[in-house]
């Protein structure tokens, strides 16, 4: 809605009676202006108001003044004391309260007020208005700041459950743990969770799970109803049951599009009960794949590190065997090999050196052979007592024996005649 | 497997399983290390393995705060 802002040429066809008339406003007039423009605007005349009551001051008069806030704002009320006096309740500090009356304007202090017919407690026909009222104010005192938000344990070895040990959540949640993480143990404080005594039990089902040391975390779960049925979690002793955990809280409740005040206040909040519990739990088949990769990083990181060492083994015995007195040796002996299959390559090529060159002698010698002459028929004749070659006739006596060479041997004879006898025998 | 890690809870064993894991891969260990750090980190994973086939989940009630013994 937008106010009007009184010009300095007020509408013509039904000029105000408090408009200035020279372009200039008293303070008084303004108000009055103001006053009256609230006055008559329909949606301000009779309204309800919700919020909390604070400021309450109750005049000598019997007139009540106070306060209707919510989270962000703050509007001043006041009651006079012949509607003061039908009350049947006792409006406090803090109350959330349902006011019907009209917007005006107390001239004296400048300030806008809602004047007051009527103040109801904020009752079960306004869940709504309610719910928001709780929200505003749990909200304004930072209950549902992501800073009070405690993460929740990886592997919870007991999950704590609150709800009622009938329904057909408990029932989705236990499902959830057994099929994902069969390690935890559930462990069930049972309440109800619908009428009214609903928030007082959820408060002692809270306060006694997690009064236990063992707890890791706790789910707080109902399925899904009516607003009327989901109410209890819209409690405020049950928002601050919640808050007040030392544990971990995970809320599920209702459906998907359900928020509650536990919802808000949890440490986190789970579409539905089954969800809560995926939440709370890791998954098994995911920790098993966990662990084979673990397994695999394992195998992977040892075979690198025995490579590594392997191959620094590889090294240092290379260098070893440099460096080590047998290879020098070994060096050595072969040294002495190829010495000595020098020396004998020379010792045979300097033999057959000499071979050739005796064979070559041996050849001229063979040239000029005598035994080559015998080939072609001819013979030495030696005088076998001397030995010596008979060249002349006068070497010869009758009688004497010879020995007569050939090519191919020798032979005996005896000299039939001869040119001189025994005593004339000419000595060579 | 020892008894030690028999009694090692699941949160425990895989966690440790992790650093274990970390460490080798990080290198800068002697082998004898590396060696225990292998097969400790393999017997880790081997009882987490074993804990979570064995497991069974386990119910319990409280008993209902505010009411009498006999609820």
């Amino acid at each position: 809605m937008q106010y009007q802002f009184p010009s300095f040429q007020p509408p013509s066809p039904d000029p105000d009676p408090q408009a200035p008339t020279h372009g200039v406003w008293t303070v008084s007039d303004l108000t009055l202006y103001i006053k009256e423009r609230l006055e008559l605007d329909p949606e301000l005349m009779d309204l309800q108001l919700v919020g909390e009551i604070s400021n309450l001051t109750r005049a000598a008069s019997g007139h009540l003044y106070f306060t209707l806030k919510d989270a962000e704002a703050a509007i001043s009320c006041v009651m006079w004391r012949a509607a003061a006096e039908r009350l049947r309740w006792q409006p406090e500090h803090g109350a959330a309260a349902l006011a019907r009356g009209h917007i005006s304007v107390y001239p004296p202090r400048g300030s806008y007020q809602l004047y007051v017919d009527d103040l109801k407690p904020a009752g079960l026909g306004d869940l709504h208005a309610r719910f928001e009222e709780l929200k505003g104010r749990l909200m304004a005192e930072g209950l549902f700041e992501a800073e009070r938000k405690r993460p929740l344990p990886a592997f919870p070895r007991v999950v704590g459950i609150v709800t009622s040990p009938q329904a057909a959540a408990l029932r989705d949640v236990l499902n959830v743990l057994h099929r994902r993480y069969p390690l935890a143990r559930a462990l069930l404080a049972p309440t109800q969770v619908q009428g009214d005594q609903a928030p007082p039990q959820i408060v002692a089902a809270l306060q006694a799970i997690d009064a236990r040391k063992d707890v890791d975390v706790i789910l707080l779960v109902r399925g899904g109803g009516s607003l009327e049925d989901l109410w209890a979690f819209n409690d405020e002793r049950v928002a601050r049951a919640i808050a007040a955990c030392r544990h971990p809280v995970v809320s599920g409740v209702g459906h998907e599009t359900d928020f509650t005040i536990a919802d808000f206040v949890a440490d986190l909040r789970a579409p539905t009960p089954s969800a809560a519990a995926e939440l709370a739990v890791p998954d098994r088949a995911e920790l098993q794949q966990l662990i084979v990769t673990g397994k695999e990083r394992l195998v992977a990181g040892m075979e690198r590190r025995l490579a590594h060492v392997r191959q620094s083994l590889q090294e240092n015995r290379r260098s070893l065997q440099r460096l080590s007195p047998y290879t020098r040796l070994a060096t050595h002996r072969q040294q002495v090999d190829d010495l000595t299959q020098r020396a004998s390559r020379a010792l045979a090529y300097n033999l057959n050196l000499r071979r050739s060159a005796l064979e070559g002698v041996e050849a001229r010698l063979a040239a000029l052979s005598p035994l080559a002459t015998l080939d072609r028929g001819y013979a030495i004749v030696r005088l076998t007592d001397s030995g010596e070659v008979v060249r002349s006739t006068g070497q010869v006596c009758a009688g004497d024996v010879l020995a007569i060479r050939v090519k191919d041997g020798e032979f005996g004879a005896v000299a039939a005649s001869g040119s001189q006898q025994e005593s004339e025998r000419v000595r060579e | 497997m020892s008894d030690e890690l028999e009694k090692l809870s699941f949160e425990q064993a895989i966690g440790e399983l992790e650093v274990t894991v970390q460490r080798l891969e990080g290198g800068d260990l002697s082998l004898a290390e590396a060696i225990a750090l292998y097969e400790r980190g393999m017997h880790l994973a081997q009882h987490c393995n074993d804990v979570l086939d064995a497991a069974e989940l386990q119910v319990q009630e409280l008993a209902q705060p505010g009411s009498g013994p006999e609820a």
